[in-house]
């Protein structure tokens, strides 16, 4: 639906204003966020407050990146962690999650069992927390990153089922028949037909899976309590519940926790829609 | 007969993780709190002697006037975020469909607050609510539109749609990018034939454009519902369920039900009743897409 019809002179400022507006909505509090990060305490508590930084302080980002400092050592061992546990957790549910696709999409697996597998992320994750609680602290593993690997992986694999699943549906099946045909298993011909063809939706569900583990904050919180397996989130809640009264820190380590997310995201913008809502658009 | 048998110990093999872990980290939980539901069970250090009490907790949960408030508060939240998330969604898409210079680049840039992770964006807009130094009140002050700093996320009345605000950026642009993939793929020669003929902007878009991104557009609804019904990390971020145990919702009722005052039992008395209120949604948005478009 382009539009092709030449617009008259106000529709063409109503456009720009509408564009403008928008703009601004959605940078201000990211602009605000990185100035706060490069301001001085000083300027972050004038009132009403200086917007342009009077002196660029960048000491923050080299503390916070200073292992042997007490921020720096909690922000980089939350990172490391949120690094690992996100993953490790996403090669997981990716491996299982291909596997059970190719079982939906080319094996008659009942779709009950499917609808089954996505009500699991559908309830909210106060229905399971407890069990796994008492759980994870009888096998002993309450604040490892075991705990939250496992977890992540439950709430990965149903949704890496499903985007997979929709993908495989629509490669023609002859490909594999052919292959099935001069002799080749099941394993041969998932791993040198099917996944070549599916590789864009196995990046796309990587970087949504990823993104939802780096996201997480529930899980961390209850089940880790110390640097051996915080995660970011959890970090970041720490720093800004009072520890740390200079906004800058604050900002700088908001700053931070984002550069891996948006990376990805710019990097993988044109399959997060296809990724999201399946077979239902083409995104 | 054998090669039958084959097939099907395949197709169990290839189920077989994805069973196992959803098994043990997500059904079996699930019934072992559906149990607990049932009794007067606690969290404490010492082994204690858990009874079965029935219905009992259900009885107390339905008729708790704070639980209830903070369902109450959980429909408003989920309400109003996702309804103005769609409305701003389907109308930046709208903008972004059309032809202009710079249209990549803007159609990018609306993709940061997705991308900025949920603690990140609470802490963000705590630090511009602050009632002391924060960027709002400094900014509104400065253009005199209010005369002295507010305690934006201290008043019982304002808190929640503060955080309302804060759900809005981050999760409009998820809706856009669905509405504006749709979008693409409405006919052009419906829409021209139908501008010929002489219909407005706004009847094109009721008649013609929005029954054709419908589909899409109720599957991003019950995602985000669904997410935004068991709200918890901005919450505990940005308010703590304060002030007045204004923004306090389900989940974190439930929280601090388990957490702060160790009932177990009770506790899973109220998230068993949380999730009956997801699958209510689920289902009815589930019907919704279906009669909308059958390929759901």
């Amino acid at each position: 639906m382009e539009n092709t019809i030449k617009r008259s002179a106000p529709m063409s400022c109503l456009l720009y204003l509408a564009l403008t507006l928008l703009s601004i909505f959605v940078l201000a509090p990211v602009i605000w966020l990185l100035l706060m990060s490069v301001s001085s305490p000083n300027d972050l508590t004038s009132v009403p407050l200086k917007w342009i930084p009077s002196t660029w302080d960048f000491s923050r980002y080299a503390t916070l990146l200073d292992w042997n400092n007490g921020s720096g050592k909690r922000f980089l061992a939350a990172m490391g962690n949120s690094l690992i546990i996100a993953a490790t957790a996403s090669f997981i549910a990716l491996f299982s999650g291909v596997l059970a696709a190719y079982a939906f999409s080319r094996r008659n697996a009942s779709l009950s069992l499917m609808f089954a597998f996505l009500a699991t992320i559908m309830m909210p994750p106060i229905t399971y927390i407890l069990p796994l609680y008492s759980v994870f602290s009888d096998l002993g593993i309450l604040n490892t990153k075991m705990a939250l690997i496992i977890s992540y992986c439950a709430m990965l694999i149903p949704f890496a089922v499903w985007l997979m699943k929709t993908n495989i549906d629509v490669l023609p099946v002859e490909i594999e028949q052919a292959a099935l045909v001069e002799g080749a298993g099941t394993v041969y011909t998932l791993r040198k037909v099917v996944l070549p063809i599916v590789l864009p939706a196995i990046g796309a569900t990587a970087m949504l899976s990823f993104l939802t583990a780096w996201d997480e904050f529930f899980y961390s919180l209850i089940f880790s309590s110390d640097l051996s397996s915080k995660t970011l989130p959890v970090a970041i809640a720490d720093f800004s519940a009072g520890r740390v009264t200079d906004f800058g820190v604050i900002a700088s380590v908001g700053v931070m926790a984002s550069i891996p997310p948006v990376i990805l995201a710019v990097f993988f913008q044109r399959f997060i829609v296809s990724g999201l809502v399946g077979g239902s658009v083409k995104g | 007969m054998s090669s039958l048998f084959g097939a099907r110990l395949q197709k169990w093999l290839l189920l077989a993780p994805a069973i196992v872990v959803l098994s043990l980290i997500s059904f079996i939980p699930f019934v072992k709190t559906l149990w607990l539901s049932f009794t007067d069970s606690e969290i404490s250090a010492l082994p204690t002697v858990v009874s079965f009490i029935g219905l009992e907790n259900y009885l107390y949960a339905l008729t708790d006037p704070d639980f209830l408030d903070s369902i109450g508060r959980t429909l408003y939240f989920t309400f109003t975020s996702v309804s103005a998330e769609v409305i701003l969604g389907v109308g930046v898409a709208l903008l972004l469909n059309q032809q202009f210079k710079g249209r990549t680049l803007v159609r990018a840039l609306i993709i940061l607050p997705w991308a900025i992770p949920t603690i990140v964006n609470a802490v963000t807009w705590r630090l511009i609510y602050n009632p002391d130094y924060g960027a709002l009140n400094s900014l509104l002050t400065q253009l005199g539109i209010i005369g002295e700093y507010r305690s934006w996320l201290g008043d019982p009345d304002v808190a929640m749609n503060m955080i309302v605000l804060a759900d809005v950026w981050k999760n409009f642009p998820l809706v856009a990018y669905v509405a504006l993939a749709a979008l693409q793929t409405v006919p052009s020669d419906m829409l021209n034939a139908a501008r010929i003929e002489g219909a407005g902007a706004l009847r094109r878009f009721y008649k013609i454009t929005l029954p054709w991104i419908i589909g899409p557009l109720l599957v991003i609804i019950v995602l985000r519902s669904v997410e935004a019904f068991r709200v918890f990390d901005i919450i505990y971020v940005m308010t703590r369920g304060g002030p007045a145990n204004q923004t306090k919702t389900a989940s974190f009722y439930v929280y601090q039900e388990y957490f702060s005052y160790l009932r177990s039992g009770s506790g899973s008395a109220y998230a068993i009743l949380v999730a009956v209120i997801s699958i209510i949604l689920i289902i009815g948005y589930y019907k919704a897409a279906k009669k909308q478009n059958n390929t759901l």
